[in-house]
Parts: C-alpha cells; structure tokens; sequence
C-alpha cells in the first residue's frame, strides 16, 4: 500500500548517507520516527531491530507474518519481535512491498547462488559481523544474525508455491519509514551485492533519517 | 543399495519434543501417524553450534517457498544438512515460527502441568527453548523452524492461508544427512492450526542408513545449486570421511 509521509527531510534530526556495502548501526528511540531513502533505486537494505536494552529481543520474520497474515510489508505492517511486542510500524512506504523471506547475502550462500568462485565477494552478512565486531557495546555476536527484512525488494510468492527475485520496484527517491514503539537498535547492511540482476549489478547508496 | 535395517525408531507424542544427533549418510523419517500431524525441526552442526538451519537460504536457493521431495535443507554456510529423498505429502512449510504459551492460551485455553500432568498444552516455543538449552543455545539461537507436514498458501496478494488436512495418516518425509547434525524437533501443533480442540498428533521417527549417493542422485541433481551445496559438504568434510 503507498502511503506518504508528511515529514519533511528539512526537519530531520538526522541524517546520514549509507554507500553500498557499509554498515549502519545505531538506536532509534521510541516515538522517534526514521526513513530509509532508496536515492538511486533498486537498492536493497538489509535490517534488522533490536530491543535496545535487551537485544535477545529481536525483530522476527516469521512472527510477523504469520501474525499479520501476509507474507510482504507495506504500510500499515507492524513489525513485531520474537517476544510477541511491536517493535515498529510502517507509517509511510511509496514502494509498496518490501520482502522479510529472502534473507541477506553471505559469502557462502552467494557460492550456492552464483558460482563456488563468488566467496570472497563482499556480502551482507560480513557487513553486519564487522557491524557487531565494532560495536561491542551492544554486546552482539554472529548468535543475533538472524532473518531480515529486505527493504525495496521484490519477492513474490506464488500459489503453487513459488518464490522468484522479481526486477525490483522501487525508484529513485522512494521511501519507508517505520516509528518505533520502543528503544530499537537499527542494523542495515546496505546491500553489495553484484551478481543479482534485481538492482542491475549496481548496488547505490542510501539514505537514513531520523525525526523527533 | 539402501540398507533397510531400522537402527532405531520411537514415537514422538503429540505436544512432545526431543533432539537427536543424525549421522552423515543416515536417513530420518518422520511419518504422520494420524494425519494432521506437525512437527517442529531445527538443524544445527554439532562441532560449530553457531551453523544452523536457515530457511531464507533453502528458500532463496531453490526458487521456493514450499518443502518437497529434491530440496536440501541448508545452513547459513552454504552447506546442507539434509536432503529430502523421499516425501508423501508434497508441501511442508517453513516460515510461520511456532505456537507459544499466549497463542495455545487465546485459542485452546491454559492446560497447566499442574492440572492436567503430560496431558498440557505444550508450545512449539518453549519445547525448543528446553532443546536449545541442552545444548548450551538460547532464544538467541532460535533460527525459524521447519513445520514439517504443514501447508500455509499464498494468493497473489501475499495473503497466507493455513491448509487443513495436508497431511493423511501414514503420509511420511526422509530426510537424508548430508553431514552431522545436531536435530531439534516437537510435535507441537501448528501456529496457524485453527482446529477446535488442541490437536495432539503423534509421529513415528525411525533412523536407517543412506544408500551411497550416485551421481544421478534426484536432490543433487534438481537444481545447479544444489550441486553447488553439494560441493561445499564436500570441502567440509575433506580429511574427515573423504569426499562424497
């Protein structure tokens, strides 16, 4: 479902560019409300939530889906952690649909994928194990890599069953924007991926803001 | 050729759990008793506990979003675990998550140990927290799970729809190890099962070896990844069984 927001970027509290391939890890607080901008299009980023004051608490995939009774996100999905509580809530998305099934790219799965020779291509998943290594502080390690949302990509499900990687639909300048309903730590790992044709081999930078 | 000797079977009651550690080259099969069973699995690699199952790789990989005869069930490391070589049902699902205390309480009500003994109304959370801790693993570690025998759709708007009675009595999935691996599993009903009563549907687990793998083999062979998969089993297990 598209739906605008009403925020302004002028506005924001924050704002940082995330180039392919780095890392964005930070805490959100609850009230606050933060967008994810596609700024070139077709880009994927790779999320995950956690409770910031107990991250064993953690956005859940599965609880989320089967909860909301659909298996895309869009506005009005409210992302909920393995505990059952609603973290966050998609407030404004002018894409549509975004995938949680598809998970992120790893050196190793990009073997299985693409080619035995692919593994020590750069890939989501050694984003976020640099992400956790450089950040003690929230006591992280590779246990709480766990299933993703895969904002601005394109996964349909069919009913008989089928899954594909669509071309992506999202553009440039498209947007999601979700409000926290508690102390979340937000990790993206913005997607480098080069051998999926769903962002034309071209992985591009993100932008992250955040309002009061 | 396939040995057919049963080293061992057992019955997993319905509400119940358990794990196990299958060896490379051994079979499992899970066979619905009743029909309507449920069981709830996770895979992790006993000498490195954080490899684990991982449904969006298994998904992604072979282009699905059901479970069937030819699929390999993948970890994070681009290995697989299990392959599964034979299968009744033709759909098992593998991303709606598990029952916990609050979902079994608002749909069946609270059966306590206290008042009803074996006879409580176990969730699939809680079973597989008691089996990951066994093992020194926490809610952390909860990966999302296999629910074996189960059907959720999906119509063109992403709209998930619980399938009742996919599974007949007797129907039965084998899984064949493609490496060592640490099984976690309960027979816990499904998180979208809307039957009246608690369905408390019993299993068959039975444990045998795997005919050596052929060239040919229908799992290997069902999509280049999976040959791909294969070859990183292989690399693992160089110097420790050779390869194959």
């Amino acid at each position: 479902m598209i739906r605008q927001s009403e925020l302004q970027a002028e506005q924001a509290i924050f704002r940082q560019i995330v180039e392919a391939g780095d890392y964005f890890m930070q805490t959100v607080r609850v009230g606050q409300t933060f967008r994810i901008l596609d700024l070139e299009g077709n880009q994927a980023a790779d999320t995950l939530f956690y409770k910031a004051d107990d991250p064993t608490e953690r956005y859940s995939a599965m609880d989320t889906l089967r909860e909301q009774g659909n298996v895309y996100l869009t506005a009005g999905s409210k992302l909920l952690s393995n505990e059952g509580s609603l973290m966050l809530e998609i407030v404004a998305d002018t894409c549509g649909r975004h995938d949680t099934l598809g998970g992120a790219c790893a050196t190793e799965s990009n073997t299985v994928r693409y080619a035995l020779e692919k593994k020590c291509m750069h890939a989501c998943r050694d984003s976020w194990m640099l992400a956790v290594a450089e950040n003690e502080q929230f006591g992280m390690t590779k246990r709480d890599i766990t299933h993703n949302i895969n904002f601005f990509m394109n996964v349909p499900i069919t009913a008989e069953g089928g899954l594909s990687f669509a071309d992506g639909i999202s553009d440039a300048g498209k947007y999601v924007e979700m409000k926290a309903y508690m102390d979340t730590i937000v990790l993206i790992s913005n997607c480098p991926q080069l051998n999926n044709p769903c962002n034309a081999y071209n992985p591009t930078p993100i932008e992250v803001l955040i309002w009061d | 050729m396939s040995d057919d000797k049963i080293f061992y079977e057992d019955k997993l009651n319905g509400a119940c759990h358990w794990s196990l550690h299958m060896r490379k080259g051994t079979i499992l099969k899970m066979i619905d008793l009743e029909g309507g069973a449920n069981v709830g699995m996770l895979f992790y690699n006993p000498v490195n506990l954080l490899e684990r199952y991982n449904a969006p790789d298994t998904l992604k990989c072979q282009h699905t979003f059901k479970l069937h005869k030819g699929h390999c069930l993948y970890s994070d490391m681009g290995r697989i675990f299990c392959s599964i070589v034979d299968d009744s049902v033709g759909w098992h699902e593998t991303v709606c998550g598990n029952t916990t205390a609050e979902i079994v309480k608002q749909r069946w009500g609270e059966h306590s140990y206290q008042q009803y003994r074996n006879d409580w109304q176990q969730n699939g959370y809680n079973s597989f927290l008691v089996e990951l801790a066994k093992y020194g693993l926490g809610k952390k570690d909860m990966a999302a799970n296999l629910n074996l025998f189960s059907k959720v759709g999906v119509d063109e708007q992403g709209n998930m729809q619980y399938v009742p009675d996919n599974s007949r009595a007797s129907d039965y999935i084998e899984l064949r190890f493609e490496m060592d691996t640490l099984v976690l599993m309960h027979s816990c009903p499904h998180p979208l099962n809307p039957t009246r009563e608690y369905p408390r549907k019993p299993v068959m687990y039975q444990v045998r070896r795997a005919a050596p793998i052929q060239a040919d083999d229908y799992c290997k062979n069902l999509r280049p990844e999976n040959q791909r998969g294969f070859a990183n089993n292989d690399i693992f297990h160089l110097g420790a069984g050779g390869i194959g």
